[in-house]
């Protein structure tokens, strides 16, 4: 009696979790699959075949932009984790009492407004009639309006700033929870600065560092607000042309095979990071 | 680095030069979008025009159309508004269920099936929304093709767009409250069981008031991203677009001051959400 019972709440509590996870992640995720297999041969008959794929390998836009989203993200990541972890450190070693807790909040903050609001607001400081511009103008420093806007550094600079609260957070978590004694015990024993860093904080800190690395790039890889808005002519993204495919011109068939292609790039990356660190994911993420 | 160990006077003040310029960086995009909602002029650009509250009230006799007299913007938020209505509901009770499910009970596959409750937080955005575009609406072509049966609401729409947010903040959900649910102490249950309170009495006037705070922050949090989210809903969207997805339409056009002032509102709407939720978490420890 007593089993049939928990086993009917087991039941209960499943399903839903069961539903949730079967038909709107795992079937989507198969069928988007199965779709970038399929190829059009006329207006209502279906092949299999590796068109879709073909494609992708043989237009080289398509792969010099896989592969520009890949590297710019990557570099975006590490520039991120350089730009956040002073920040976090003061916050977490140095800062004492309610300077701690205000600063903390202080990097939170702008993460209350969202993606868009944050690049608009960018985009004001940097386009050709935006603040620094004026400024510069004003300063004696430009004879003429200049563009800051439509270029790499301007998307690198909105996605660093947008993945700052990712690193922040988990750097701070993890930097708190660790014995300044071993830092100083580090010094006694007559590590430098740069070797204190490398063998003592570092590696403590490794958790907090892989799993804003891991977010981070992930939402710089499936970004695409910034990098439309704030990228020019030549700084194509990937999202964007899944997007271009799909809702420009309707050819769910290679659109489809190009989500499969950044869903396994940033799954490979994400795997790798895992193992490279020694971490795992539920650690990581849960 | 530490306070005891010795530094020399020119590191200490480059790093202090160092964390202002970062918190003038984390400020700036902000600070410009608030003050340029009332900038009396028609671009949010230099030089200033002096204070004007046009951005928001003017009901376009002079040229000049406010957020409250705006019909797309204001039709936009309603959107909004109903879709992070239901996401919240969906997302916040599946991530109850997942909490107690994941926290309390043993089951074989345990491990596996939490790894896959984790899997919509690797997945970019795009992709949540790609797949669910490919499955849902694609089913709906093809019934449409081969029986001639209108299934509409699997064409993109608020229906599609609801599900693609619930996806991803279930996750979110399930972790904050499964977070609370971890600390909770199964004897406070046991001791109303024990005093005769039967299992369901005993959820609901033991476990559910402690877990309250968390789901209170669970909804405050899906709310705010189901009405920010970009990546996923506008793979989803249909004739009825979503605030995030109007914005971006317009500021593709051009931008006005219009868009500082929504722009701002929805800072001041999620600033004051996110107070509430810390408050609530202040009051609580």
């Amino acid at each position: 009696m007593k089993s049939s019972a928990s086993r009917l709440s087991l039941w209960l509590l499943l399903t839903p979790f069961l539903l949730w996870i079967v038909l709107l992640v795992l079937v989507p995720h198969m069928q988007m699959l199965r779709v970038s297999f399929q190829v059009r041969e006329s207006w209502d008959t279906l092949a299999w075949g590796l068109e879709q794929y073909q494609n992708f390998f043989t237009e080289s836009y398509y792969w010099r932009t896989f592969v520009r989203t890949g590297v710019m993200s990557l570099f975006t990541t590490f520039l991120t984790l350089l730009v956040a972890f002073p920040v976090a450190w003061y916050i977490a070693k140095m800062a004492r009492g309610r300077s701690k807790g205000i600063l903390f909040l202080a990097c939170l903050i702008p993460f209350w407004a969202s993606e868009l609001v944050r690049t608009y607001g960018w985009m004001i400081l940097l386009r050709e009639s935006g603040l620094f511009s004026s400024w510069l103008q004003a300063l004696g420093w430009a004879d003429g309006p200049v563009e800051m806007l439509y270029n790499d550094v301007a998307v690198i600079i909105g996605l660093v700033y947008n993945g700052l609260l990712f690193m922040v957070v988990p750097l701070v978590t993890t930097l708190d929870g660790m014995d300044e004694n071993l830092v100083e015990a580090g010094y006694d024993l007559g590590g430098g600065h740069a070797t204190v860093l490398r063998e003592v904080v570092v590696p403590w800190a490794m958790p907090g560092i892989v799993s804003g690395c891991i977010v981070v790039f992930m939402l710089t890889l499936g970004s695409y607000l910034t990098p439309v808005l704030m990228g020019g002519k030549d700084s194509a993204w990937f999202t964007e042309q899944i997007f271009t495919q799909f809702i420009t011109r309707f050819n769910w068939e290679q659109g489809a095979a190009l989500g499969v292609l950044l869903l396994v790039l940033s799954s490979v990356m994400v795997w790798l990071g895992l193992k490279l660190s020694g971490q795992s994911l539920r650690k990581v993420m849960g | 680095m530490i306070r005891s160990v010795p530094r020399s006077r020119l590191f200490d003040g480059l790093y202090l030069a160092y964390l202002v310029t970062f918190f003038i960086y984390l400020a700036m995009p902000l600070l410009v979008t608030a003050v340029f909602a009332f900038n009396d002029s028609q671009f949010p650009s230099l030089p200033w025009k002096g204070f004007t509250l046009d951005w928001y009230l003017a009901n376009g006799s002079e040229g000049r159309t406010g957020l409250f007299h705006d019909d797309g913007l204001l039709n936009a938020l309603w959107v909004s508004t109903k879709i992070a209505f239901w996401v919240t509901l969906g997302s916040v009770a599946l991530g109850c269920v997942n909490a107690v499910l994941f926290e309390r009970l043993q089951f074989r596959g345990k491990e596996f099936l939490y790894l896959l409750m984790l899997l919509p937080l690797v997945i970019p955005g795009v992709i949540l929304g790609v797949s669910i575009l490919v499955f849902y609406s694609g089913t709906a072509n093809e019934v449409s093709r081969l029986w001639g049966f209108e299934l509409d609401v699997f064409r993109p729409g608020m229906t599609l767009v609801v599900m693609g947010q619930v996806t991803f903040i279930t996750t979110l959900a399930t972790l904050v409250i499964g977070a609370r649910l971890r600390k909770f102490d199964p004897q406070l249950e046991e001791a109303a069981l024990n005093l005769g309170a039967t299992p369901l009495v005993a959820w609901f006037t033991v476990t559910l008031p402690w877990l309250l705070p968390s789901i209170f922050g669970a909804v405050a949090m899906a709310f705010l991203m189901s009405f920010e989210n970009f990546n996923t809903t506008v793979m989803l969207t249909g004739s009825d677009t979503p605030l995030t997805v109007a914005l971006f339409n317009r500021l593709r056009e051009g931008s006005t001051p219009v868009l500082n002032a929504v722009a701002l509102f929805l800072m001041a709407v999620s600033g004051l959400l996110a107070m509430l939720t810390l408050r609530q978490k202040r009051g609580d420890q």
